[in-house]
């Protein structure tokens, strides 16, 4: 476990001639001005839409990897990550400021998560030197976009409850079983794997890390279509899939250990010091401006129930903003403990799924029934469709207020059947 | 409140807190419900020596701050006010003090040593009566005539309106807005006794009838004061959210202590997946409230275009969700949460006053509106 917990904050500036932020700033700002285009604010959010075919989202995955290489070829990749690993050395701060400089820009969102965090967050944290020195460069120069094979489809929330068995084979090892809910698996390249290399110990201590090629003999990548019509999501099932001992990442059987910071890296997510997003788009989702642009856009900004709305959906942007950087700042500084990045979990999953009701009222009837003249209003039907994706995905809301009542309120555990029971015994549900 | 303070702003806060624990405490606060004024002259006027008073006073006019930002060091006052439910006019007489030392510090000397040092008391008489509250339009009038300043109109609620010797009166002239320092005691003023939720806090409506006042009695110019009207709305827009997150604060640290000292079919309530989860809800407005209540102090401190905003977003948060946490914590009491011998009603009423003055959630969500679809406009 060499450099585990490996914090941005002690990676920090690596010498003591680094750029100060303020010098480093304006050297990003003429950069970002001079090489990327414009973008809407927010316009990369991560909501699901079907608005694109697969030709057009290749040729966007395509463009994003020559985006990452320009990064990486400025010196603007990787601003957290060591110098070492094809990284800037700098500090939070630093990012921070290129993300404030980068509003308005372009940038590629795709290589961003999972593949920046967690992935090569772990690997920086647990990996070894040769496998930093693999993978870290390849990922900031955006040659290898990473997928998390973590949840199954046994598995929902239950991560440690994996039941992709991985058995060792000479210096080989051999997997079997199925990932799910990995995002754009069809053109990504690395999967870092989560699996179960020991059935007779407790959940927890039977697990192991490992990372492997997508695209192999062995992993068949199966498009799931989404309610609308969307196919970003993956399953992936793994049949005597060859990994070397050499690509296992962290101790056999403590995958764990990888696990619960990995998953701390996920909980971070846009907020994450080594990702780099335009700041505003961290939390936008269906932002506050696009309630705005919907009511606007349905002339109904004079009705005092759609500003009573357009407000609500402002305040709790707003607060979400607060509340990131507040938790980034007491975790940084040690004031909060890593399990706090599940209180921002929980209330921007919760600030979405308001947000997107707020923008599906506003659109009225037009949400139901529209035509492609209706612009921001189109989406609306279909967003409301997709509104859980927000407390579901990347650990439901439900996980997050177990781990804040357990984690950060110290409150008593809920008793599970699977503790101190070799996993081989445990209760299973069928297949799913 | 902040995460990070500097050691004089620890100690600065930690002095305020002991001195609280001992002279608010909760049975001095029933005992308050039935005094007239809500509080004792002498702890305000200990108060006002640990510097409650002087924060938002320029230094040259005796003032001054703790870290440099004296908004910023009343917000940690105002934050541990809510974690006593302390009594006291902290909002009204900072807001004047604040006037005074921007505006009128030499006219107006010996009122404003009296606010430093607690033994004067003053208000802000800026609210009005229904419908309009005054915080869109304002009624009340301030007519010149001659060298003189007449008002009518009236103002509701005005903070400890019965204990102030002056009153700042915010009306309007014309289209313009006018401030006026008026004496409590001048002909035509009518201070008029009113009801509150809050155990220590005092309320008055107060009338104006023809009241005449000289011309020097105008802080700044007549017509002309909304910007220093929408600073001081602002300064009590962060004393107001700041003692409602407090009061959130201290309201849920001691509702989940309950909930571990709580019994029931052999567990402590801390054990119910259901409570625990509504816990994490609660955690996650407090952490929500601290957030946003801070990011709007220092917008508002710094003059940030953003301030009005902030404020506005965080009053509106801290509304709305200050009471839905206090009104969850009664809930976790079960029926002893709705009696006078527990605390929890403390806070629940300071909460609960401080959501309704100086603009309700609703309000505040009309205020955002109005700027974010301005900006639209503009850009």
């Amino acid at each position: 476990m060499s450099g585990h917990g490996t914090d941005p904050d002690d990676s920090t500036v690596e010498d003591g001639d680094a750029e100060d932020v303020s010098t480093f700033r304006a050297r990003s700002r003429a950069w970002i001005r001079e090489h990327l285009a414009t973008a809407a604010a927010g316009a990369s959010a991560g909501v699901l839409r079907n608005n694109s075919t697969d030709e057009e989202e290749l040729a966007q995955v395509a463009h994003e990897r020559a985006l990452q290489r320009k990064l990486f070829d400025a010196g603007f990749a990787g601003i957290c990550f060591p110098k070492a690993y094809g990284g800037q050395g700098l500090s939070p701060a630093h990012q921070q400021a290129f993300n404030e400089e980068l509003t308005g820009h372009e940038f590629p969102v795709r290589l961003q998560a999972p593949s920046i965090s967690p992935c090569a967050a772990v690997i920086l944290d647990f990996g070894t030197e040769e496998q930093k020195l693999a993978h870290l460069p390849a990922i900031l120069r955006g040659d290898e976009l990473w997928m998390q094979f973590l949840s199954e489809p046994g598995g929902g929330s239950d991560v440690a409850g994996a039941q992709t068995s991985a058995v060792r084979d000479g210096d080989e090892w051999v997997l079997n079983g199925s990932k799910v809910w990995t995002t754009g698996a069809w053109w990504s390249d690395w999967g870092l794997c989560l699996a179960r290399t020991n059935w007779d110990v407790p959940k927890h201590r039977g697990l192991s890390v490992f990372m492997l090629p997508i695209h192999q003999p062995g992993v068949d990548v199966h498009r799931i279509e989404m309610l609308n019509g969307t196919k970003e999501f993956c399953q992936e099932f793994m049949t005597d899939v060859r990994v070397p001992d050499s690509d296992r990442i962290g101790n056999v059987d403590e995958g764990w250990t990888v696990g619960i910071r990995w998953m701390f890296h996920e909980r971070m997510l846009h907020n994450s010091p080594y990702v780099t997003i335009p700041a505003g788009d961290a939390h936008a989702g269906i932002g506050s401006s696009s309630v705005l642009r919907v009511a606007r856009q349905g002339g109904r900004l004079d009705d005092p129930w759609v500003r009573d709305l357009v407000g609500e959906a402002r305040m709790l942007h707003r607060a979400t903003e607060a509340l990131q950087e507040r938790l980034t700042d007491g975790m940084r500084s040690g004031a909060m403990s890593d399990q706090s990045a599940a209180i921002g979990r929980l209330f921007s999953g919760v600030v979405s799924i308001r947000t997107n009701t707020i923008a599906f009222e506003i659109a009225g009837a037009d949400a139901g029934a529209w035509t492609d003249d209706d612009g921001a209003i189109a989406d609306c039907g279909s967003d409301f469709l997709m509104r859980q994706v927000s407390t579901i995905g990347g650990g439901t809301t439900e996980m997050a207020r177990n781990v804040i009542s357990e984690r950060v309120l110290g409150m008593p555990r809920e008793r599970t059947l699977d503790r101190d029971v070799p996993f081989r015994d445990v209760p299973r549900g069928g297949p799913s | 409140m902040q995460l990070s303070l500097t050691s004089d702003q620890e100690f600065f806060r930690d002095t305020t807190a002991k001195y609280l624990t001992e002279h608010a405490a909760p049975g001095e606060l029933r005992r308050l419900r039935d005094e007239a004024d809500g509080f004792d002259a002498r702890y305000w006027r200990q108060g006002a020596d640990l510097g409650w008073t002087s924060l938002l006073v320029a230094e040259e006019h005796g003032g001054g701050s703790i870290s440099g930002d004296g908004l910023g060091d009343l917000a940690l006052v105002a934050d541990e006010f809510g974690r006593h439910a302390a009594p006291g006019p902290l909002v009204p007489t900072n807001v004047v003090a604040g006037a005074l030392s921007d505006l009128g510090a030499d006219r107006h000397a010996a009122l404003l040593a009296g606010l430093l040092d607690g033994t004067s008391i003053a208000s802000w008489a800026h609210l009005e009566p229904r419908p309009n509250d005054g915080l869109d339009d304002l009624s009340l009038e301030v007519r010149v005539d001659g060298t003189d300043l007449v008002l009518n109109g009236a103002k509701r609620p005005v903070e400890s309106g019965g204990q102030a010797s002056h009153l700042l009166v915010t009306g309007r002239t014309g289209t313009g807005c006018t401030q006026v320092l008026v004496p409590t005691g001048a002909e035509g003023v009518a201070v008029r006794p009113m009801h509150t939720v809050d155990l220590t806090r005092r309320f008055s409506e107060v009338t104006f009838e023809d009241v005449r006042v000289p011309a020097e009695a105008t802080l700044g110019e007549v017509g002309g004061a909304a910007a220093q009207v929408e600073r001081q709305f602002l300064q009590a827009l962060v004393m107001a959210n700041a003692e409602t997150v407090g009061a959130m604060h201290f309201a849920f640290d001691m509702t989940l202590e309950w909930a571990f000292d709580r019994y029931s079919f052999g567990r402590p309530l801390a054990s119910y997946q259901e409570l625990k989860h509504r816990f994490a809800d609660m955690k996650t407005w407090l952490e929500a409230g601290h957030a946003i209540s801070d990011m709007a102090a220092l917008a508002v401190s710094a003059g940030s275009s953003e301030a009005s905003e902030l404020a506005s977003a965080a009053k509106a948060f801290l509304g709305q969700y200050g009471a839905e946490l206090l009104q969850d914590c009664v809930q976790m009491h079960g029926g002893i949460g709705l009696t006078f011998e527990h605390d929890i009603h403390l806070y629940l009423r300071r909460v609960t006053l401080d959501r309704t003055l100086h603009g309700t959630p609703a309000q505040h969500r009309a205020r955002i509106a109005s700027i974010v679809s301005g900006e639209e406009d503009a850009a």
